[in-house]
């Protein structure tokens, strides 16, 4: 490469990273700033909106509300997920395809949609067995679908789940046994990556919680916006540093892994948006 | 043969010995996939299902078309163009800026701090949306936010000809928030499979670098290019939380309108209508998916 | 820088010059100069990183020297970018655009050319007819195989009639059968076409099977330049020795102009070498040996250990006690001597190579 066109390249490099990074960098500086607000006119910076968080019973009430589905659909979706996952790659290799397709199709269908053919689904739940908040767990698990699937593919196709089960099998091990004593304690990484996705995921879900009539955190800042803007952008801020934590770890995690072996491919590339630096 | 130590009916021995007894006992391991697909059935396939039969059934159950007619209602067509409009600009916009950064990130280390940074931001970053990305926005560029305050106090006010950040030009610039990070995930790997060899090889062969992007990189990025874009579009078509949180009235666009006739106190609720929609959704993002993968298809044959 | 080409051949001659490169620092070539006569193929041979990559891509102008002069055909090329020097190039792999077929990546170069579509289509198909794809005109990179793609990038670089080939280690990527096929025809083409060509790689038996001359690169620099035969029956320094064929390694002392290895005395390549203690570098096909059963012991007296079969011949390992030695021998004198059998060692008085303590240092 000769040396005027490194020299152009170099510029353009520069340019396009600085303008990039004040894009991304600014709003998230802005909603700090906002949020350190004093609430009468031209008083000194506080952390007034931070400190009357708690003073909010309902605001409280909601995150925990949505700490518990993020408790309730990682488990859940491991439970649904894991065993199936290992039982169609051990006993029913035909059903791959099918298993993925379903995995995969919460990303084609947009939320909305799935929230308008499960109004009534919800509806007849909240009369018949329980109105409770937590029921949102069963939609959230479908919604976390495809990005955990994604992960504990990754996870199982990198260790040899047929011999693993096999000479486990061998010794006298059970089924259980052999999910969740060998095979499990063998993807530690893609269990994580699966469970700290979808907890990230649904502390972040506002369209079922809204549209269904449930009051999770992304809907109670929302509300909260109209009466006291700081408090709920303090929140937002929060919330948003929370799963840019979770994310980060689990992209830096991804990335050590990946060094380690050879990366599976995804076929929707809405999920490397997950996993980052994959492919 | 530790297999054959363990007890009858297992069914590992049931697989080792499966060429001697044939398929004839009933297959009981297909049990183990039930769970799973009758929980898809339930909450993935069964709502979809409504959606679809629903947008075709009137109200009292017959099979009907009216809810279709009720589509050209001119909120209902407002709703759509803005819609379209929507995810065409900000595909578009995210589409070339995050191709631009992408290519910036590209022709640096491969193994490099900036790359692993990027990366991982951009991770995080596309799936950035809802109610924080719109309240990130409204403090920045809301009526009383970071840079709006900046810039009166410079004398320049931005919203001197309206409010644009709760309509059309605003979404466009919240969206592409998540857009361009969603384009740099998906166009890096393209990137990186043009092989410095092809630039070579176009030099060597008399090419400048103008013969190089019109002849190699452009037409061979142009699939991979274009289906992100197709990518872009379905994600923001199906964008409802952003939007919702940053325009509270109105049907400004089809997840917004959707929302407002399902909800009973607006006292318009019409589940029909509401379903037609949605199918009406399902059938766009469908068609741009299908066209994404037979891009996506072409790129992985050239780039993979 | 008057041409001195042989009446058969169509060449130009193309010198480096005292080239000088460096990457941060590292120096990648250390004052490179090189001639090749017009028609001449000259093979750069050297194990990675020893600057012959470098070397090529400052002729093709796809990196700038540092210091020294590039002239093809008596022009001075060195300030001229990649695109106006007239370089066929061959890369390793996977540099065809996957998005044209055949015959378009060979009417590439025509094109930026500015050559009428007719004129272009014909030249191209008539390059494929050359490498022997005539068939394949209209097939995308994928769907040829590793070798083929590999003759259609020598159709494209021949394409533009360049004043030297340039081949970057074109074969490497094949599997063994397809390279020593494709490695003959690459040598025909080119005496076919009587082009210049420096042809880099770091297998020396390619190297000594197609090139006129070898020229063997160490750290940045040329250790010897000299035809096949030469290189390998009478290297220039050690490196050489070791790195074109197998050698064994023998303690020995010069005496006198000639080197006594464990009771053998042997001429020296080096004349004039000092009296002392020296490593000699012994081929292996110049060990023979003969079954002794009652042997006693001796300095060339030892035991056959293992047996490498390589067809004709086969590759026969001594344990003498203190050392092993490997001989080659024909296949079916080797099988007479299996594992086991004691045997003693003649040396054959050709002229080796000797390695002073410091300087086989280079085997690392």
């Amino acid at each position: 490469m000769n040396r005027s066109r490194r020299l152009k390249l170099q510029v353009f490099r520069v340019v396009v990273l600085v303008v990039m990074a004040t894009f991304f960098l600014v709003p998230i500086g802005a909603m700090f700033e906002f949020s350190t607000r004093s609430t009468t006119f031209d008083a000194p910076r506080t952390l007034e909106s931070w400190t009357t968080i708690v003073t909010y019973p309902a605001l409280v009430a909601a995150i925990v509300a949505s700490l518990e589905l993020a408790a309730i659909t990682s488990v859940g979706m491991l439970l649904l997920l894991l065993p199936t996952m290992i039982w169609v790659r051990l006993r029913l290799p035909r059903l791959n395809r099918i298993i993925e397709f379903l995995c995969l199709l919460p990303l084609t269908i947009p939320a909305i949609v799935l929230v308008v053919g499960l109004f009534p689904v919800y509806l007849w739940m909240a009369n018949n067995i329980s109105d409770s908040i937590l029921t949102l767990s069963f939609a959230y698990v479908i919604l976390v679908l495809p990005y955990a699937y994604r992960a504990l593919d990754a996870g199982l196709s990198a260790i040899n789940v047929k011999t693993l089960s096999e000479a486990a099998r061998s010794l006298g091990a059970g089924w259980p046994t052999v999910i969740w004593r060998v095979i499990a304690p063998n993807m530690s990484g893609a269990l994580l990556n699966a469970s700290l996705l979808s907890v990230a995921l649904v502390l972040g879900e506002f369209t079922f919680a809204n549209l269904l009539g449930y009051v999770n955190i992304q809907v109670q800042i929302n509300q909260l916006g109209q009466a006291n803007a700081g408090v709920s952008i303090a929140v937002s801020v929060a919330s948003l540093m929370f799963a840019f934590v979770l994310l980060m770890v689990l992209s830096f995690v991804g990335a050590a892994r990946q060094a380690l072996r050879s990366k599976p491919r995804a076929t929707d590339p809405r999920l490397e948006a997950v996993w980052g630096q994959k492919a | 043969m530790a297999i054959q130590a363990t007890a009858t009916g297992d069914p590992v021995v049931e697989t080792a010995r499966r060429p001697r007894e044939g398929g004839r006992r009933f297959p009981l391991h297909w049990l183990g996939a039930v769970p799973f697909i009758g929980y898809a059935a339930l909450f993935l396939l069964l709502p979809t299902g409504i959606v679809v039969v629903g947008a075709f059934t009137s109200n009292d159950g017959g099979l009907t078309l009216s809810n279709f007619s009720a589509l050209n209602r001119q909120y209902i067509l407002n709703s759509f163009a803005t819609s379209l409009a929507l995810s065409a600009l900000s595909a578009v916009v995210g589409a070339v800026l995050g191709a631009a950064f992408a290519y910036a990130v590209a022709t640096g280390n491969p193994r490099g701090a900036l790359r692993r940074i990027v990366s991982s931001a951009c991770g995080v970053l596309a799936q950035f949306g809802g109610v924080t990305l719109a309240f990130a926005f409204i403090a920045t560029i809301g009526g009383a936010g970071f840079i709006t305050l900046w810039l009166r106090s410079h004398g320049i006010d931005p919203y001197a000809k309206g409010l644009w950040i709760y309509e059309l030009p605003g979404l466009v610039l919240v969206y592409t928030y998540f857009q361009i990070p969603l384009m740099v995930l998906v166009f890096l790997p393209a990137l990186d499979g043009v092989k410095p060899q092809w630039r070579e090889a176009t030099e060597s062969l008399g090419g400048t670098t103008w013969h190089y992007w019109r002849y190699v990189a452009g037409p061979l990025l142009l699939p991979a290019f274009l289906g992100a874009t197709l990518l872009l579009f379905a994600n923001s078509f199906s964008a409802y939380a952003t939007a919702a949180a940053l325009v509270s009235q109105g049907d400004i666009i089809v997840p917004i309108a959707i929302a407002n006739l399902l909800n009973s106190e607006t006292g318009l609720a019409n589940p029909g209508l509401a379903k037609a929609l949605a199918f009406g959704m399902i059938v766009i993002v469908a068609v741009v998916m299908f066209l994404y993968a037979v891009l996506q298809r072409r790129t992985a044959r050239w780039l993979g | 820088m008057a041409a001195t080409a042989p009446a058969t051949r169509a060449g130009v001659e193309v010198r480096l010059e005292n080239l000088q490169r460096s990457y941060v620092g590292v120096s990648a070539l250390n004052g490179l100069s090189l001639t090749l006569a017009p028609g001449e193929l000259v093979a750069l041979l050297g194990p990675s990183g020893c600057g012959k990559t470098t070397a090529m891509r400052l002729v093709a102008g796809l990196e700038e020297a540092d210091g020294g002069r590039v002239v093809i055909g008596g022009a001075d090329v060195t300030n001229l970018p990649a695109s106006k020097r007239d370089v066929g190039m061959v890369f390793q792999a996977y540099s065809l655009f996957p998005h044209m077929t055949a015959w378009q990546n060979v009417a590439f170069g025509l094109q930026m050319r500015k050559v009428g579509q007719d004129e272009r289509r014909r030249r191209a198909h008539e390059m494929l007819d050359i490498v022997g794809l005539g068939g394949f005109a209209d097939r995308y990179a994928h769907q040829l195989s590793g070798g083929q793609q590999q003759r259609v990038a020598l159709a494209r670089a021949l394409a533009i009639n360049p004043k030297i080939l340039l081949l970057d280690e074109p074969l490497s990527a094949l599997d063994a059968r397809v390279r020593a096929r494709l490695r003959d025809e690459i040598r025909r083409i080119q005496l076919e076409v009587g082009i210049t060509t420096l042809f880099v790689t770091h297998d020396q038996e390619e190297a000594l099977a197609i090139a006129d001359r070898v020229g063997v690169m160490n750290k940045g620099r040329l250790e010897q330049l000299a035809p096949p035969t030469e290189v390998y029956s009478r290297p220039a320094t050690p490196f050489v020795a070791e790195f074109v064929g197998l050698t064994n390694r023998l303690a020995g002392v010069v005496r006198g102009g000639e080197v006594e290895v464990r009771g053998a005395r042997l001429p020296l390549v080096q004349t004039g070498a000092a009296d002392g203690p020296a490593t000699a570098l012994v081929r292996p096909e110049t060990v023979s040996m003969t079954a002794d059963d009652e042997a006693s012991a001796g300095p060339l007296v030892g035991t056959v250990i293992a047996t490498s079969f390589l067809g004709a011949t086969s590759r026969v390992t001594v344990d003498l006690g203190d050392a092993t030695v490997l001989a080659q021998l024909t296949t079916a004198d080797a099988t007479t001597m299996p594992p086991g059998t004691r045997v003693r060692l003649t040396l054959r008085p050709d002229a080796v190579l000797i390695a002073r303590d410091e300087a086989a240092a280079v085997e690392a």
